[in-house]
């Protein structure tokens, strides 16, 4: 049994002495769970500044952009009106790990935030093995201070309306800046800087000769044309940095830049579901073995299992509140079962979870938050009992049909079509669309062919017009975006330069 | 193994160079917003920022997304009524298909207009951008208007009141000091003698006597320099500074005759609350003059100067003669910057014109600081314009020009006052 010691002080307001008790406190139950992580570098900062830093999308330093005054704008005019409350904590994945707590919050909240974000976010980003493998915790604030400078010099060089209209083209395709299958390489900054500037000139000249001296198809034998690139491209900024025939280097730069910063923020889509789960599991054990040593008051815990119950709410679908599966609320739902089967298995559990029924839970814990991503995650250990008590049903809706169809709901012959739509519907491929880059016109007309490959018959909206245009700014030759029609022949769906007629001219010269 | 960092001190406009990025983007359509607002306000109603509005199409980051249609399947908490196989009716409009979908990628926030406010200084910045305050520079270089006294040091002469005590006082002890310390040297020497002569043991009664009548003449003397001397006396000094004056008055003359329709007299008004924003930039204190006219000049509040509706013939002079009038009695142009700005259809009395032109020329032209006619017709130029046009020929600060719908409004003003332009109409 632990022994009970003097419990730390529940006052409302905080203070540094009190944050470093509590802190320390946590720390070591942290350590007891093995939780793995980085240095914490723990700042304190004002609602105004809480609001710079969601201006900035989560970059700690980020490069002058009007989104980001767009977004700050928005923000302090929601905040300001009372439409919306401000996070109680942002969490940065560097090393140290930079977590920033709002002043406003009470004793209690900064302790949950410490819990979540210094010891659940981070242990996350140190562990999970999409962190690992795509991010480099370590370097990038260097990389984004780079980023930052280099920008900034290169508006001083070029003005801020070029700069501007490149980034502008550049955040239209970041979603498409991801390298999703091969794995990077980790580079220090000062090797990141040393490189840059061989990279620039070495880049222009392999794109000129890489123009120049291709082959002239002068014989007349029909004969299947080589394309370039010879295998689809999915990584479209990469395509463009490697390829884009009139960029000037320090565009390519710029390219880079929001290809790494799309690039680093890419596993937090993936594991969004878990990342959230994990801390919020994490808070809740650790403040709870706090109490049970006595550490923490009744008053502190009724306040924080306030707090922590409106964050893992889910509402239900007919619910006003309702937007959609609380990421919270599934992933601390599901962090909690696997703890229950471990420790407390049913039948049910031992015939759906024969290998982690009755083990040690914190190690199926651990393997869990570090070999998965929220897809794999759920399609893995989402439990009949946990479906049962969201009450989930699955919703098949063609646009073909009149009707939506009820596909699968919560029962035995259901279960695995829930727990495989829902995996689904966490899976970024599904979400985001497919499009990759599958001709340049290296020896004709230099234009540039996408192709548009729907999930499920989903169109594509609207926007893709306006994508394109930004698109044709950094190629700077015709851009095409196709789409297999139902005869199984590619139909232009998008274009710029639009007109046929401005085709022919160019054509002609 | 955490480091706390207190960066609550830190400067919190992180977002600041962002803000002005973005304000620089949408320039062209904020600039708009802000032309619209003038229309609202009144001519002195300055004092504040504006809301803006954008449209959310506008501020559209576009990319790539799925739209609706196709198959989509989707897993929802909470099921209270389904089982396997039931079929839904599809809401009408495809919207409650589970909000989960549909607003995946957008913005989600609905179509509203994106409002901001700026403050009054963005919102004065946007409006004067290029624009700079007609013949300043020269006249507050030759025609400094106002004179403030300042204090300047001391002088020996002045008049009674202005005597400075202390310092006189000072120069009467410095003087003292130095005109008897020789004599005191003296004294103190024949006071040790006499003392010495005193102790001695033999008498020297005849000594003692001599210099005890030294040691009087002596004393008589030092009493004798006067305790106070003209000399001494210190007078505080003022001098005269010229600064430029912070009040401005602002004639607005319109024709208020049967041919000035009420469409007419709104773009004179924008043209007037301009006037008024861009000499606030520069003055403290503003008079405005509202003058009409048809065959007689009134002066009248900003209310009837717009919206009273009046009829007759033009007869453009009475209103320069009323001008002339109330400067003479409460705008010395000693004392105040004066503008005026004069707006009407074109039409007046052919002979009246000349007489304006000479008015114009004589009384207010030397007087005011800068003076512009806007004609707003869409018919050819009369007599008025003609006349005015030899006047703008000759002078500097007078300005002329045509303005034909409400969108000239602004170009127009910009023209009028452009930067470091040379007025060669």
């Amino acid at each position: 049994m632990m022994e009970k010691r003097e419990p730390l002080s529940d006052q409302c307001d905080w203070n540094f002495d009190l944050l470093n008790q509590y802190q320390t406190e946590i720390d070591r139950v942290a350590k007891h769970y093995r939780l793995d992580t980085y240095t914490n570098q723990i700042e304190v900062i004002t609602a105004e500044q809480m609001m710079d830093a969601y201006a900035s999308v989560g970059m700690p330093i980020g490069y002058n952009h009007w989104t980001f005054g767009k977004k700050f704008i928005q923000t302090e005019q929601n905040y300001k009106r009372g439409q919306m409350g401000l996070a109680y904590e942002i969490v940065i994945n560097s090393d140290p790990c930079i977590s920033y707590l709002m002043e406003e919050n009470s004793m209690s909240m900064q302790a949950l935030v410490m819990a979540h974000a210094c010891y659940g976010h981070n242990s996350f980003f140190k562990s999970n093995y999409l962190f690992k493998s795509w991010t480099d915790a370590s370097s990038i604030i260097d990389y984004l201070l780079f980023a930052k400078n280099y920008i900034s010099e290169c508006e001083q060089k070029f003005g801020i309306s070029e700069v501007e209209s490149c980034l502008d083209a550049c955040h239209a395709l970041m979603n498409h800046g991801v390298d999703r299958y091969k794995r990077p390489q980790k580079i220090s900054l000062e090797e990141e800087l040393k490189r840059q500037k061989d990279r620039e000139e070495y880049l222009q000249s392999q794109v000129n000769t890489l123009w120049r001296t291709l082959p002239k198809n002068n014989d007349g034998l029909e004969h299947k044309k080589p394309t370039f690139p010879s295998e689809p491209q999915e990584n479209i900024l990469y395509f463009i940095e490697k390829n884009a025939p009139l960029l000037k280097p320090w565009q390519r730069e710029i390219v880079r830049i929001v290809r790494k910063v799309s690039q680093y923020f890419y596993p937090q889509k993936q594991t969004q579901v878990m990342n959230e789960g994990w801390a919020c599991f994490w808070h809740y054990t650790i403040l709870n073995h706090l109490y049970d040593e006595g550490l923490v008051t009744d008053n502190f815990m009724l306040e924080f299992l306030h707090n922590h119950t409106n964050v893992v709410a889910q509402p239900d679908y007919n619910s006003p509140h309702y937007s959609g599966i609380n990421p919270y609320a599934l992933g601390f739902n599901m962090f909690i079962d696997i703890r229950r089967i471990c420790e407390h298995p049913t039948e049910e559990d031992k015939l759906w979870f024969p290998e982690i029924a009755g083990s040690n839970w914190l190690d199926t814990l651990h393997f869990a938050m570090e070999n998965f991503k929220d897809e794999s995650f759920i399609s893995q250990y989402l439990s009949p009992k946990l479906m049962r008590d969201f009450k989930l049903f699955y919703l098949h809706d063609d646009d073909q049909e009149s009707f939506i169809e009820v596909a699968a709901i919560h029962n035995e012959s259901g279960y695995k079509k829930v727990r495989s739509a829902l995996s689904e519907q966490y899976n970024l491929s599904n979400i985001e669309v497919n499009i990759q880059v599958i001709n340049a016109e290296v020896d004709g007309d230099r234009s540039l062919t996408l192709k548009y490959t729907p999930h499920q018959n989903v169109p594509l909206a609207g926007s893709k017009n306006e994508v394109i245009k930004h698109l044709y700014s950094l190629w700077q030759f015709d851009v095409r975006l196709v789409q297999d029609n139902e005869q199984g022949e590619e139909e232009i769906i998008a274009r710029c330069p639009e007109k046929e007629c401005d085709l022919e001219t160019k054509k002609a010269s | 193994m955490a480091n706390f960092i207190d960066r609550r001190l830190n400067s919190k406009n992180k977002s600041t160079v962002n803000r002005q990025r973005f304000i620089r983007r949408y320039k062209s359509q904020i600039k708009k917003s802000v032309e619209q607002a003038i229309n609202k306000r009144g001519v002195t109603d300055v004092d504040r920022g504006e809301n803006i509005t954008i449209t959310k199409k506008d501020l559209s980051e576009p990319v790539f997304h799925q739209d609706k249609g196709g198959v989509k399947d989707r897993v929802h908490p909470g099921n209270d009524q389904f089982v396997t196989g039931d079929q839904i009716k599809r809401p009408p409009q495809q919207q409650g298909q589970g909000s989960g979908q549909g607003d995946a990628s957008n913005s989600g926030e609905g179509d509203d207009d994106f409002i901001f406010s700026i403050s009054k200084d963005e919102y004065l910045n946007l409006l004067f951008e290029d624009l700079e305050l007609p013949n300043l520079e020269k006249n507050q270089l030759d025609k400094l208007i106002d004179y403030k006294t300042v204090r300047s040091g001391y002088c020996a002469e002045g008049v009674a009141s202005n005597i400075d005590i202390v310092k006189s006082l000072q120069g009467s002890i410095a003087r003292r000091i130095a005109m008897t310390s020789n004599k005191r040297k003296e004294l103190k020497i024949l006071e040790s003698e006499l003392t010495a002569l005193i102790d001695d043991k033999h008498e020297h009664i005849q000594e003692i006597k001599n210099i005890k009548d030294k040691i009087k003449i002596l004393e008589n003397k030092i009493a004798k320099v006067p305790f106070i001397d003209t000399f001494d006396l210190r007078f505080r000094n003022f001098a005269k500074q010229a600064v430029p004056t912070s009040k401005a008055v602002m004639f607005c003359l319109m024709d208020v005759s049967g041919s000035m329709d009420q469409a007419t007299k709104d773009i004179a008004k924008r043209f007037y609350i301009l006037l008024y924003l861009f000499l606030t930039r520069t003055y403290k204190t503003i008079d405005v003059v509202y003058i009409r006219h048809h065959t007689q000049a009134k002066e009248v509040d900003e209310q009837e100067f717009f919206y009273s509706q009046e009829t007759g013939g033009t007869i453009a002079s009475s209103a320069l003669e009323l001008m002339v009038k109330i400067m003479e009695e409460r705008y010395k142009e000693s004392e105040w910057n004066i503008y005026a700005a004069q707006a009407s259809d074109g039409d007046n009395w052919a002979d009246d014109s000349p007489r304006c032109k000479k008015l114009l020329t004589e009384r207010i032209l030397p007087k005011a600081r800068y003076f512009s006619y806007i004609e707003i017709t869409q018919r050819p130029h009369q007599t008025l314009w003609q006349q005015y046009k030899k006047v703008s020929l000759s002078t500097e600060h007078f300005a002329m020009q045509h303005i034909e719908t409400v969108e000239d409004i602004y170009p127009v003003f910009r023209e009028l006052f452009k930067k470091n332009s040379k007025r060669a109409a």
